[in-house]
């Protein structure tokens, strides 16, 4: 059954020639591209991600916001493919939701890690989804947890993801310092995404950033042309 | 013995009949098709093409309200099926939802989801909202991984406000202030991207989605015929059908039927067949 299923597609598109008709994007899924990124700092977490979803060659939604809310002040920054990680985000939520309101108390960032892990680990055969989750809870502070493909979880002080990540792991593995401020973090998570988005064709739009920490959790956007500029070749 | 081989047949029988129904796509046909395909293409004849609708959907969201906008042609492969068939599904009184892809599961999709809908309707006793036609699409659609071949653009306006969405076949969506999908969706997406302006007029709304969709008309192969629109206010909805004309069906200048006596005849000789009846088969037709 599992080899019928996955000749099925195949022979879908063989039956009739509509390259002439119906381009290529009509019929690829939908991935976000991206760059996605967080950063732990004293007292909470900046999280950061381009804007960019592609079907193909085509740009679907080019203002996408990446940064998803689980819980008040946990989230998520998504890569992989659209469907699967709003599909797990959704459920995610769900589940924070309820566990949260059965503890009366705010969820830790780690429970929330691990119900991402469970269902990337469990269903890791049928989804293609990296997730970078990070908060803010009163036991530890501010987190960031990395549930790459595949369904890993662990805890780091810095996290890139997504096809642009591969350009800019020289650039953050040089530039993070321990204990950096909280506008130290917002200006090298920016710097970082915008090198990203200029190198990789599936990230690109604006810079979506997010702090989380006891105070709530504060949105910002920068755009296209107010990006950091670096000395162009 | 004969009690028990009798005992043991009833067994079997019931096994048989009460297969253990796991939910989800079943794939029987699947496998059915593909041997029919094999010996279909064995004989030299290709399997009819799933009807598409090639297609050009948007839908912009204005200062009252939604502008839903599809064109009207569905194809076959390379022939159209359908010359004016309609793109924009009543979901509830407040929310519509054009659709491109396989007609058929766009067409079969929103009738399921209109009915949840209304029913959930009933329930809570409240208009319902675009926000929860969105969420019953979009798990329906990843439950099918992809395998129901709808991209939607839905629309309307609730409590909260006009709302916009666009729903891809493998269950992700974007809410935005303008969307277009289909074949056709590049063309329109450019008119989108150089016109659109937030808090336009209902006319400038409406304007500005039916250039998009001509765009798509006149553009893309798989999209034609004329444009539909759907105007969804608090309150109010203007089902459009057609809104715009955009290709009429010609009138033949001339006359091509050649009257009798045109041609001369010259010479006529009636050569009769002598026909004798050699078998007489009479079938009568069944009428139960």
């Amino acid at each position: 059954m599992a080899t019928m299923l996955q000749k099925f597609p195949s022979s879908v598109s063989t039956l009739n020639d509509y390259n002439a008709l119906y381009p290529d994007w009509t019929q690829r899924e939908v991935s976000t591209g991206t760059t996605i990124m967080a950063v732990e700092f004293d007292g909470g977490v900046v999280m950061g991600a381009d804007s960019r979803t592609t079907t193909g060659a085509y740009i679907a939604n080019r203002v996408t916001d990446k940064l998803t809310p689980i819980h008040e002040r946990i989230f998520c920054c998504r890569s992989g493919s659209a469907a699967d990680t709003q599909a797990i985000a959704d459920a995610v939520t769900y589940q924070l939701g309820f566990h949260s309101i059965e503890l009366d108390e705010a969820p830790l960032v780690q429970t929330a890690a691990s119900l991402f892990r469970d269902m990337c680990y469990r269903y890791r055969e049928e989804l293609m989804a990296g997730i970078i989750v990070a908060g803010w809870d009163r036991r530890r502070g501010g987190q960031v947890y990395t549930v790459p493909v595949g369904g890993m979880m662990t805890r780091q002080p810095v996290s890139v993801g997504g096809s642009g990540s591969s350009y800019i792991y020289g650039f953050v593995d040089s530039n993070y310092k321990p204990a950096m401020s909280k506008e130290e973090c917002l200006k090298f998570t920016a710097e970082a995404l915008t090198l990203a988005m200029e190198r990789d064709g599936s990230s690109g739009g604006v810079v979506r950033l997010a702090v989380i920490s006891e105070q709530g959790v504060e949105r910002q956007v920068i755009l296209g042309n107010q990006l950091p500029k670096f000395s162009t070749v | 013995s004969r009690a028990s081989r009798k005992r043991e047949c009833r067994i079997m029988a019931t096994v048989s009949v009460c297969q253990y129904h796991r939910g989800g796509f079943s794939f029987e046909n699947c496998k059915r098709n593909a041997l029919l395909e094999a010996d279909i293409n064995k004989l030299g004849f290709s399997s009819p093409a799933a009807r598409k609708t090639g297609t050009t959907i948007c839908g912009v969201v204005y200062k009252d309200g939604v502008v839903l906008g599809a064109d009207t042609r569905a194809t076959e492969g390379m022939v159209v099926a359908d010359k004016n068939c309609s793109k924009i599904h009543y979901i509830s009184p407040n929310v519509y939802c054009c659709g491109a892809g396989t007609a058929a599961d766009t067409e079969m999709t929103t009738q399921i989801i209109s009915s949840n809908l209304e029913l959930h309707s009933l329930s809570t006793g409240r208009l319902p909202r675009v926000a929860t036609a969105n969420r019953m699409l979009k798990q329906m659609l990843f439950r099918y991984q992809g395998y129901i071949g709808a991209a939607l653009v839905l629309g309307g306006v609730d409590c909260t406000g006009p709302h916009l969405y666009s729903i891809y076949p493998h269950g992700s969506t974007d809410k935005l202030p303008y969307v277009t999908m289909g074949s056709g969706s590049l063309a329109a997406m450019a008119v989108f991207e150089d016109r659109y302006r937030p808090n336009m007029e209902e006319e400038e709304a409406k304007r500005l989605v039916r250039d998009a969709i001509a765009a798509g008309i006149f553009n893309d192969l798989g999209s034609g015929s004329n444009i539909d629109l759907c105007v969804i206010t608090k309150g109010k909805v203007d089902y459009l059908r057609p809104h715009d004309v955009a290709n009429k069906k010609g009138v033949r200048t001339g006359n091509y039927r050649y009257k009798h006596g045109t041609t001369g005849v010259l010479a006529k000789t009636v050569t009769p067949l002598n026909l004798e009846v050699v078998e007489e088969n009479v079938q009568t037709m069944d009428t139960s």
